[in-house]
């Protein structure tokens, strides 16, 4: 991370503005009319449209192993992504995921840092 | 429903105090999930450079986890501060939906409190408040707010508790540990139960191979792109789900 000091608090600080701004938008107008269904429509898909996007490249190529694709890595988002997907709930997502990262660093199955 | 409760006998009514202890009870099993994912945060932002301050200053002044992670992962990446910015910004829109869908239940509400109700929106307030207020018994403008109030006082408090020893864990956490595993693991545990719909499936779908497919695009802007995309895509299935099922609107 090459940021100073002032980029990091500039980045938190327009992030927490920008989300304020956001939030408070529709509440601060009193009467506010409904937004447009079609808006309605593609703001309800923003989560699942960014963040998928983001993870990927960490888990097809991670960073840790210059980029190569580590099958450990692989079958760590495979437990969390199955898990959450089947239960719905965030938690059973988190304790697959951990679950088979531990036990296949434990048996020297995921690609180690450094 | 709406602000015409205000008038209703005040017998029939819920009384503040009671909405809101009310509130904090539908809160509390949902403050269980803002734990992993608040340690999570702490960890990756420490174990990527930032200090004590800026990853409390990320938890208390954004409190909305997912951009939080995304803006670490970013910066991680060394992208341009307004990239940065804008990413995160994106991952937030959803808030602007919820802002419109609690207006016509808290939009009378005085100013501060409207301030204080924005400032504490997180995806768990939205839900729980947003379903009693279309589905309970009517509440009057005070007890709504109360209720609101009671959902995230188990909820934020854990969000800055859980960050700051997130925070603290990082820094003792011996080195070559595969720590970078758990940034794909929070983002998969937010998503995964999200994927009830051939829409969201689709749009999840356009987000990766989009973003697989700009990674050329400089500034990371790739990103954004595949994410415009990806909501079009949402949007458009949604919409021709709805036709086959002859459920569309005019």
């Amino acid at each position: 991370m090459n940021y100073g000091s002032f980029e990091i608090w500039a980045i938190i600080l327009l992030i927490g503005i920008g989300t304020l701004v956001l939030r408070y938008s529709f509440l601060g107008i009193i009467g506010s009319r409904a937004l447009p269904e079609w808006v309605l429509r593609h703001l309800r898909y923003t989560p699942v449209a960014v963040i998928p996007g983001l993870m990927a490249p960490l888990i097809f190529f991670p960073p840790v192993t210059d980029g190569e694709t580590d099958p450990g890595r692989l079958a760590v988002a495979a437990a969390a992504l199955g898990a959450g997907v089947v239960t719905r709930s965030p938690i059973w997502a988190i304790v697959a995921g951990l679950a088979v990262a531990v036990l296949l660093s434990l048996t020297n199955g995921l690609a180690m840092p450094g | 429903m709406t602000i015409d409760s205000d008038n209703a006998p005040a017998s029939a009514e819920t009384s503040p105090r009671r909405a809101f202890r009310q509130g904090m009870v539908a809160g509390l099993p949902f403050s269980i999930v803002v734990v992993p994912f608040g340690m999570v945060f702490g960890v990756i932002a420490t174990e990527a450079g930032l200090n004590l301050a800026e990853t409390m200053g990320f938890s208390i002044l954004v409190i909305a986890g997912a951009s939080q992670l995304a803006a670490v992962q970013l910066m991680v990446e060394n992208a341009p501060t307004v990239v940065v910015v804008l990413t995160a910004l994106a991952v937030n829109l959803r808030m602007a939906m919820y802002s419109a869908a609690l207006a016509p239940h808290l939009g009378a509400a005085p100013v501060w409190q409207r301030g204080l109700i924005a400032y504490l929106m997180v995806d768990q307030a939205y839900t729980i408040a947003h379903l009693r207020y279309e589905t309970g018994p009517p509440m009057t403008m005070g007890a709504r707010v109360a209720y609101y109030f009671g959902v995230v006082t188990p909820i934020c408090p854990l969000w800055y508790l859980a960050t700051l020893f997130g925070a603290i864990a990082g820094t003792a956490l011996p080195p070559g540990l595969p720590i970078d595993v758990a940034v794909p693991i929070a983002f998969l545990a937010m998503i995964a139960p999200m994927l009830r719909t051939l829409a969201h499936v689709s749009a999840a779908f356009i987000s990766v191979a989009g973003a697989l497919a700009f990674a050329f695009v400089p500034y990371n802007l790739g990103l954004l792109l595949a994410a415009a995309l990806a909501m079009a895509a949402g949007a458009w299935v949604e919409l021709w789900t709805k036709r086959r099922r002859g459920k569309a609107r005019p």
